[in-house]
């Protein structure tokens, strides 16, 4: 059941979100306009893949853990949808004021 | 502690098979840490409770008697935050779900027995610095905690609230861990999932919205922490950030949190209407899939507290219809339950009575639900006493009530005695009358327009107050009484056998109490649930 990881992949990856930490310190430093946050939010965003999958196993999940995991994604897909629809949709008015 | 009295020198069971301080504060049973939460949640039971008797006292004349508004706000926001936090969320799942989850599926103990301790000893923290709090300032924002009242402006203490609700979070993410693995992995041979009782259904989607819900709620309050202790823009308007979004996060886990208090009292309601008609539940896995129905839809609903608030119109009608088709699943639970009772042999012991109870009280709370997820009509009751009466008939009417249903019914198994019938039918008459005396005016109040959260109200409002005062009175007796008569059942109790109701259920083929590991050998399921036949020879 539980897959053994090899401590050096562990560490390989522990270096990894280092690296990937200090670039999104470093791009802070840089103007890049609004592409500012899509590289700060796809760094985080690899970074927590990387998490989830190796150092929380995973990539090695079977059944319903992979399905609770997945459900998880959904959860956050639900959640940002329809906030999102709010915060769109403010200007819109059912009736035109007179 | 006495409770070690309740085990003669009987037969060894889980109560007498260690003795002393230490094998309760260590111990991996589940059924004993069914005994600890039962004590925690009852301390916080009964403090909320003393609270509620604050206010109902308070708003007995329309002027401000015993205290102000300052006071007032933290009485209600402590109110809010024990009931909700302390007592609700864990009541059946940490009590009842702990101590029948490993026994209706024939096993030992839960998945992880340790982390179980563990999810105690977390909720002990947590529950310790909310009454902290209590005593030292205490808090003024609302169990809401909304912002940007709670991150710029309240000077009470916001930061070590939110830090024990972020910390009690973890305790309920353990629990519906622990019981989401147990009913996967540990069910005895023969135990199919369409031959779970129902209550374990429930439990299931208690859990599902334990693990997937609490996170979020853990991430407001470490936002909230963020914005009040660094700064960071995230509600405040000042700093770049929206208000509405601390209200989309809060209730994206708080909605659904209605469900962790009401799913577990529905699963609760099943067992015992079926042990009390000796009927098989009518559409049993029509009930069974509603709850996960419930646990599901009840994601897509939560900003229909919001209506007012200044969200889209758009996002407020897709919330509107959303509420109403969560509205299904329920109904077709009561319908079910009622269909159950037709041509049972009924009999009104006192769990049937609460749940009969129950069943009313529900659905008033559940149709009163159906008005406030009306656009037109919210605007008009928003924040008056029509919200709070409605609330309070879905956790009061319907989840506590399904508490002490499960309660009396379990109590034989959980203690190997019997309570007085006749004190316990009183106590369940007291509390239906009280309850209703109490929170019916207040529908009637709120739609006049009685505001909620205020120490003071309009004078012609007084006589429908003063009522619900005097049905709190009523209430608390309903409430106080089963603390003597249950106790004093651990010393004078007839001894209850096996199955004193003659129901149907692996935990009624075991000891009462049951013994350490529960089953002397692990059973084999045969039958599905609800196996009512000519039952007779069955009670003893
Ligand atoms: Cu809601």
């Amino acid at each position: 059941m539980a897959h053994i990881v090899p401590v050096r992949t562990y560490l390989m990856v522990g270096l990894a979100l280092i690296l990937l930490t200090a670039i999104t310190v470093a791009v802070a430093y840089v103007d890049l306009g609004p592409l500012n946050e899509v590289v700060a939010l796809a760094v985080a965003a690899i970074k927590a893949t990387l998490i989830v999958l190796i150092f929380m196993n995973a990539r090695y999940a079977k059944g319903p853990t992979k399905l609770f995991i997945f459900m998880g994604l959904i959860m956050m897909a639900i959640f940002m949808v329809f906030t999102m629809d709010d915060y769109m949709t403010r200007q819109w008015t059912l009736f035109t004021q007179p | 502690m006495a409770v070690p009295t309740l085990a003669l020198p009987q037969k060894k069971n889980y109560i007498n098979a260690g003795s002393g301080l230490k094998s309760w504060l260590l111990t991996t049973d589940h059924k004993r840490i069914a005994i600890l939460y039962l004590i925690s949640i009852s301390i916080m039971f009964l403090l909320g409770g003393l609270m509620a008797a604050l206010i109902r006292m308070e708003l007995l004349t329309p002027a401000a008697d015993l205290m102000g508004s300052d006071d007032y706000n933290r009485l209600f926001t402590s109110h809010g935050v024990v009931m909700i936090f302390g007592f609700l969320i864990p009541s059946i799942p940490a009590v009842l779900g702990n101590f029948l989850i490993p026994l209706m599926i024939g096993a030992k103990d839960l998945a992880f027995p340790r982390v179980n301790l563990l999810s105690w000893y977390i909720y002990m923290v947590a529950g310790v610095m909310v009454l902290w709090v209590l005593f030292n300032g205490g808090l003024d924002t609302g169990w809401t905690f909304y912002t940007p009242y709670s991150s710029s402006v309240s000077t009470s203490e916001v930061l070590p609230t939110t830090l024990a609700v972020f910390i009690m979070g973890f305790s309920s993410i353990l629990t519906g861990l622990n019981f989401i693995v147990t009913i996967h992995t540990m069910r005895a041979p023969g135990m199919t999932w369409f031959r779970m009782p129902l209550f374990l259904w429930s439990m299931y989607a208690t859990s599902l919205i334990m693990l997937l819900g609490t996170p979020v709620l853990g991430i407001t309050m470490l936002l909230l922490f963020a914005e009040r202790v660094f700064g960071v823009g995230i509600f405040d308007p000042a700093l770049g950030g929206d208000p509405l979004l601390f209200q989309h996060f809060f209730w994206f886990y708080s909605h659904p949190a209605v469900y962790i208090m009401i799913l577990p009292s529905m699963g609760v309601i099943s067992e015992v209407i079926a042990a009390f008609t000796r009927k098989r539940i009518f559409g049993y896995r029509f009930v069974a899939f509603s709850s996960i129905a419930i646990a599901i839809f009840g994601f897509l609903v939560w900003a229909h507290h919001m209506f007012v608030a200044g969200m889209s119109i758009h996002a407020a009608l897709i919330f509107s219809l959303l509420s109403y088709l969560v509205a299904i699943p329920s109904a077709i639970k009561v319908f079910n339950w009622s269909a159950t009772l037709y041509k049972g042999s009924i009999q009104f012991s006192t769990p049937m009575l609460y749940a009969m109870g129950f069943l009313g009280l529900f659905t008033i709370g559940g149709l009163t639900g159906l008005f406030l997820s009306a656009l037109a009509l919210d605007v008009h009751v928003t924040d008056t006493y029509f919200v709070v009466a409605h609330f309070h008939f879905i956790m009061v009417g319907g989840a506590v009530m399904g508490y002490l249903a499960g309660l009396h019914f379990w109590w034989p198994k959980i203690t190997g005695r019997m309570y007085s019938e006749t004190w316990a039918k009183l106590a369940a008459l007291i509390t239906f009358i009280g309850f209703n005396v109490t929170f019916f005016p207040q529908f009637i109040v709120g739609f006049l327009g009685m505001p909620r959260r205020y120490h003071t109200y309009a004078p012609e409002f007084q006589v429908l107050n003063i009522l619900s005062t005097a049905g709190a009175s009523i209430l608390a007796v309903g409430m106080i009484l089963p603390i003597f008569y249950l106790t004093s059942s651990l010393w004078s109790g007839k001894r209850a056998g096996k199955n004193p109701w003659g129901a149907a259920g692996l935990e009624w083929e075991t000891e009462s109490p049951p013994p350490q590991f529960n089953f002397d050998e692990t059973p084999v399921v045969t039958v599905g649930a609800y196996n009512y036949g000519p039952v007779e020879d069955k009670i003893g």
